[in-house]
């Protein structure tokens, strides 16, 4: 058997490979589903009604979407440069971290004071991962390697901060960090839901990042230097600016999702804010074969999985961790997909 | 004499395109083949054939009458068919013992004899006139050296017959004359030897028989006794390509000099090309061609030295600033550093200049669309439209985009190295054309080359290259193929 | 900072070294074995997990200490064929691929593992290997407690160590593999299968992880919980580079990295006045900073992280 180049990725295909995706990796989770004596068909069907089942699900599922939007966004850039950013988790709790700090008193008025405040979350995200890109840069350290162990130095640092100099007064104990002013809380799109205005920003961030990358003369040389870094550096494009540049980006659009979540939903800082947003937006990225627009459906599947699987695990006592095995196959599922859409089998 | 191997009507397609049809091939023992044709002919995938790389779609390999398994070198091997590959297989952080003795034990063995391998490596190494150090690092070979290795590698396995691929590819003629005088006595003691090759001078000396092969099918086959280069030539194009003829032209003011630079691969290297001339640098792969075509590039600027374009310091430019300065570059190695195959044709088109195609940060897509439309009629790129991605086109069409791209900024400077690496007779001869239609319009460009034919064909003056160093220039009008073949093989005092 | 020099003459943080190295010698040997093969195994972390929770179930379940050592080196191959199978004949990325295995593996140990303990149960705990009594060779003042009171799996590790050291370097199936990690044309022109040779080493390399896991469960702590690998995984695949992909150095670099290991967890209590938290990170500080210390120097093999598809080049 072997493989041969497509000479074009058909459109039909490259809908279908998520689609395919994720309907195999549903066909093994229910193996597992019905190790937990429970019948697969029921457990999806609780699933969907706990996701999509009723307003208040929809506005929980699109509430847990919007982070997974921006991290998946993280993860797209940086692939597509071949910058490989495993930190998104790092970049997350650092954005959120930092929000809360500066956001607790900032003298500013709401509206001015949010988008300054994302922007300090941008910073610091990207302020992160600018530090492993440097370090492949000027010493060839491996940045899958780096920013992988920042994660955990993150969380410590998160945690150290939140017992320490941020600790919140009025947590009774409970360590959480002081929260964002109540001036730079994110508005409610749905009144008496926990959805608010990050999942706009989200997706017309989603919009900007197309943009950027598909229309500017950045976007194409940062392409053109994951592509073959060689012949783009031959053409003169300067690979440093351009990783550090993508670096930047990326980090900052991980840090943006945490300065979101901390002013949309959370208030303060925990550490335990995020199951793993930074490690989903990996998921999200390749579902959505590293395209922005397919990051916000990519986004809202894993939502639904995520907040479908808690709801299952109430109502028939399947462990929600079936979210993250199915989550994590169709990750698998997904890569083969993938090979099936630029390549056909032969023999 | 009897019959050792035996290909019949071997086929092999790759999607839409025949490799080899119905190839059919016969070697007697202790008779040196010649596998002759173009780029492309097929002769590699043949080969591979042979040695069980590749299962052919249709017919036969027997060795010693006996039929061969397709897709499995280790049948290959046992069976006594060696192969030395053009690109070397070779570890390089190994030693040569590793290298050899890796595959011919049983890989449960709880321990490798080395004391045994060592012994038996240096004996052949002694009876064949092949001298390596098992112990040396392949890294620290010199290509000639690895060539002897992979020709232990075969001999180790007790190969009977001997492939080799383009092996004077990588050689100066003297080396490649030893060489050939080598495969000789290793056909006089009983082996038989098959020897891929372009090169009409090496067939007509080194092999007893030739096939020519031409479009994946054997066209000819010839005692070299009855036969003649010209017919050689004829068979293995297959039609008339006139090459594009350089006519006298008086050459201008100096454009590009550099003067004493020394860069990792350059040891004091000065040298002037006028505007309207040719200059070309001939020598064997990796002595330092790489780091004048980088230097010149843009890619790496020099530790020592100058370099000025039309008066102008350049020395530091980088590659913007040198296309900017009016240069043009044709890069050696066209899909690794030519262009991106993943991306279209217009987007390869304009990746060097797109401050000239963009307007606040944003790619002005029509106009570069346009641009390269008007690239693709001028340059002849069949079957290529701006949207088509890179990837897709030959190897020829490549490299006419690369020339094309260069080409339409009217340059003051072109480098072009080594611009037709790989291509058939057609692509070559309109390369040809556009470097001399280059060359009449004015600019100075340098060509740097391993084909003695194209140097002599397209260069007003010519500079061997050796080690990091140049020779004095030689006019054209009193350069042949043996004075540079001299030349490059370090012989500066003998020209 | 008498207290943290005194620490050192103190043999049981010497014992605690051994014992702290234990999952990262098995650990950095199979990621080791992978990538010198070709084959970058970012399923690591996840396959410790894996380890840890298969181990430990076996034990739970009634079954043998050793017997739960070698369901976890099962389970720890099956993941790593999964891996293997993505990467060496499909040629998928081997850094998404792995990050995938690594999310894989942890969920379904974590699924596997809620199907038994439910949420809000205390951990059940298993009867762990324990020190083996040497008699009187462990009744020697210091060396005694530090070299001959380990449990079982600690001088497996470093049979093991030993072990891969003179295979690679010595035998035929060595130098196939260390051939197939420098170029796998080399091996497919030799008549040998680099395919085949690639998925071997990676399912046998996963298979050395995955006792490593449960060295953590079944040697270490003596029940399962989420989260108990802590990057120890990552640190592995930072130590393979540190130790420049030889086994000799990667043992060293595991006892090094355990040493500062043992050591900021005594500093901690020793110490007043600074966060725990800043104790916890050196780890990975630390770990970082060895790979910037040799990243330049490192001898990566030549093929890692390129796939081999017969037939092109």
């Amino acid at each position: 058997m072997r493989f041969e180049r497509r000479a074009h990725v058909p459109l039909h295909l490259a809908v279908a490979a998520p689609l395919g995706a994720v309907a195999a990796a549903l066909v093994l989770a229910a193996g597992l589903i019905g190790a937990a004596g429970v019948g697969p068909l029921d457990a999806y069907a609780a699933m969907l009604r706990g996701a999509l089942g009723s307003r208040l699900a929809v506005t929980e599922m699109l509430t847990r979407a919007t982070p997974l939007i921006l991290t998946g966004l993280a993860a797209a850039t940086a692939f597509r440069a071949r910058l490989w950013n495993i930190g998104g988790e790092g970049q997350f709790y650092l954005g959120a971290l930092t929000t809360a700090w500066i956001g607790h008193a900032l003298p500013l008025p709401g509206p001015v004071g949010v988008p300054v405040l994302m922007l300090c979350g941008m910073a610091a995200g990207a302020a992160l991962l600018a530090g492993p890109a440097f370090l492949r840069l000027r010493f060839g350290v491996d940045e899958v390697v780096t920013t992988l162990l920042l994660n955990f130095v993150v969380i410590l640092f998160v945690g150290m901060m939140i017992e320490g100099p941020l600790r919140d007064p009025l947590a009774f104990g409970w360590p959480q960090s002081v929260p964002v002013d109540g001036a730079f809380r994110l508005p409610d799109l749905v009144p008496r839901t926990r959805l608010h205005l990050g999942l706009l920003v989200a997706v017309a961030t989603a919009g900007v990042v197309w943009l950027v990358l598909a229309r500017t003369t950045w976007g194409l040389e940062a392409r053109a230097a994951g592509l073959n870094p060689r012949a783009a550096a031959f053409a003169g494009v300067s690979l440093p600016a351009t990783i550090m540049g993508v670096a930047c980006l990326s980090g900052g659009l991980a840090g943006l999702a945490g300065a979101i979540e901390v002013m949309g939903v959370t208030g303060g800082v925990t550490t335990t804010m995020s199951p793993g947003f930074g490690y989903a937006g990996i998921v999200v990225a390749m579902l959505a074969a590293l395209h922005p627009a397919g990051v916000v459906a990519a986004a809202v599947f894993v939502a639904t999985v995520f907040v479908g699987a808690d709801a299952m695990g109430r109502a028939t006592g399947v462990p929600s961790f079936i979210a993250d095995v199915i989550v994590a196959l169709s990750l698998l599922t997904m890569l083969v997909a993938l090979l099936f859409t630029t390549h056909r089998v032969r023999r | 004499m009897t019959e050792v191997l035996a290909l019949e009507g071997i086929t092999k397609r790759f999607g839409p395109i025949a490799a080899n049809e119905d190839v059919t091939l016969h070697l007697d023992r202790g008779e040196v083949l010649a596998l002759l044709g173009e780029n492309g002919a097929g002769k590699t995938t043949l080969m591979n054939i042979l040695f069980g790389h590749y299962a052919a779609d249709a017919g036969e390999v027997r060795v010693m009458g006996r039929p061969l398994p397709p897709g499995r070198p280790r049948a290959a091997i046992d069976a006594g068919v060696g192969m030395v590959h053009q690109h070397f297989a070779l570890a390089a952080n190994l030693t040569v013992l590793d290298n050899v003795v890796l595959g011919s034990e049983s890989l449960w063995r709880p321990r490798s004899d080395r004391t045994a391998a060592r012994a038996r490596l240096l004996d052949l190494s002694d009876r064949f006139g092949l001298p390596v150090d098992p112990d040396a690092r392949v890294a620290r070979l010199s290509v000639g050296e690895r060539q002897r290795v992979e020709i232990l590698k075969a001999l180790y396995r007790d190969a009977r017959i001997l492939i080799l691929d383009e092996p004077t590819a990588v050689l100066a003629r003297p080396e490649a004359a030893r060489l050939f005088e080598t495969l000789r006595g290793m056909a006089r003691g009983g082996l038989s030897v098959v020897f891929i090759s372009h090169k009409l001078h090496e067939v007509m000396a080194g092999a007893d028989r030739v096939a020519v092969l031409r479009g994946g099918r054997k066209v000819a086959e010839r005692a070299t006794a009855d036969t003649t280069p010209a017919e050689l030539a004829e068979l293995m194009v297959g039609r008339r390509v006139e090459r594009p003829v350089r006519r006298g032209r008086r050459p201008g003011a100096p454009m590009l000099v550099a003067r004493d630079v020394r860069t990792d691969g350059l040891d004091g290297v000065s040298l002037t090309i006028r505007s309207g001339e040719i200059l070309g640098i001939v020598g064997v792969s990796g002595n330092g061609q790489a780091a004048l075509g980088a230097l010149l590039s843009g890619l790496s600027p020099p530790r020592h030295g100058t370099v000025t374009l039309d008066g102008r310091d350049v020395t530091r430019h980088g590659p913007r600033d040198m296309i900017r300065a009016g240069a043009a570059r044709i890069p050696e190695d066209r899909n690794a550093e030519g262009v991106i195959g993943e991306m279209t044709v217009w987007e390869n088109a304009v990746l060097e200049r797109l401050a000239d195609f963009s307007v606040g940060g944003f790619v002005r897509q029509r106009t570069a669309r346009r641009h390269a439309d008007a690239l693709i009629e001028r340059f002849d790129l069949r079957g290529a439209a701006s949207g088509t991605r890179t990837r897709l086109l030959s190897g020829g069409n490549i490299q006419k985009l690369i020339v094309g791209r260069g080409l339409t900024t009217d340059p003051r400077f072109l480098l072009a190295a080594q611009p037709t690496r790989g291509l058939d007779e057609g692509a070559i001869a309109a390369v040809h054309a556009a470097l001399l239609a280059a060359r009449d319009a004015g600019a100075a460009i340098l060509l740097i080359t391993e084909e003695l034919d194209e140097a002599l064909a397209l260069a007003d003056r010519m500079q061997a290259i050796v080690k990091g160093r140049l020779s004095d220039p030689v006019a054209a009008r009193d350069a042949d193929a043996g004075r540079l073949g001299l030349m490059m093989a370090g012989d500066w005092d003998a020209v | 900072m008498i207290d943290a020099l005194d620490l050192l003459t103190n043999a049981s943080l010497w014992a605690a070294v051994l014992r702290i190295a234990t999952p990262l010698i098995f650990g950095v040997l199979g990621a080791l074995l992978c990538e010198r093969a070709g084959v970058l195994n970012l399923g690591i972390e996840g396959i410790m997990t894996m380890g840890a929770m298969a181990g430990w179930l076996t034990v739970h379940g009634g079954g043998d200490l050793w017997a739960g050592l070698a369901v976890a080196a099962v389970s720890g191959a099956l993941m790593g064929l999964i891996h293997a199978m993505l990467t060496v004949p499909l040629g998928l990325s081997q850094h998404v691929s792995g990050l995938g295995i690594t999310l894989f593996a942890s969920a379904l140990a974590y699924y596997l593992y809620r199907l038994i303990v439910t949420v809000g149960e205390s951990p059940p705990t298993i009867e762990p290997f324990r020190p083996l009594d040497l008699g009187p060779l462990s009744d020697v003042p210091f060396l005694g407690q530090v070299l001959f009171a380990q449990t079982a799996p600690t001088y497996l590790a470093l049979a093991t160590a030993l072990l891969l050291a003179w295979g690679l370097a010595r035998t035929p199936l060595g130098l196939a593999i260390r051939m197939t990690g420098e170029n796998p044309h080399a091996v497919e022109a030799q008549g040998l299968d680099p395919i085949a040779i690639r998925i071997g080493a990676v399912v046998a390399g996963s298979a050395l992880m995955g006792v490593g896991g449960a060295f953590l469960t079944m040697a270490a702590f003596n029940s399962f919980f989420p989260e108990m690998v802590q990057g120890r995984g990552w640190i592995c695949i930072a130590l393979v580079v540190f130790a420049s992909w030889r086994p000799g150095k990667a043992l060293l670099g595991a006892l090094l990295f355990a040493f500062f290991d043992a050591y900021q967890l005594r500093l901690q209590t020793a110490v007043e006045g600074v966060p725990y938290q800043v104790f916890l990170m050196a780890p990975y500080l630390l770990s970082i900073a060895a790979l910037i210390l040799v990243a330049r120097r490192a001898e990566v093999p030549e093929a890692l992280m390129t796939p081999y598809r017969r037939g092109e080049r």
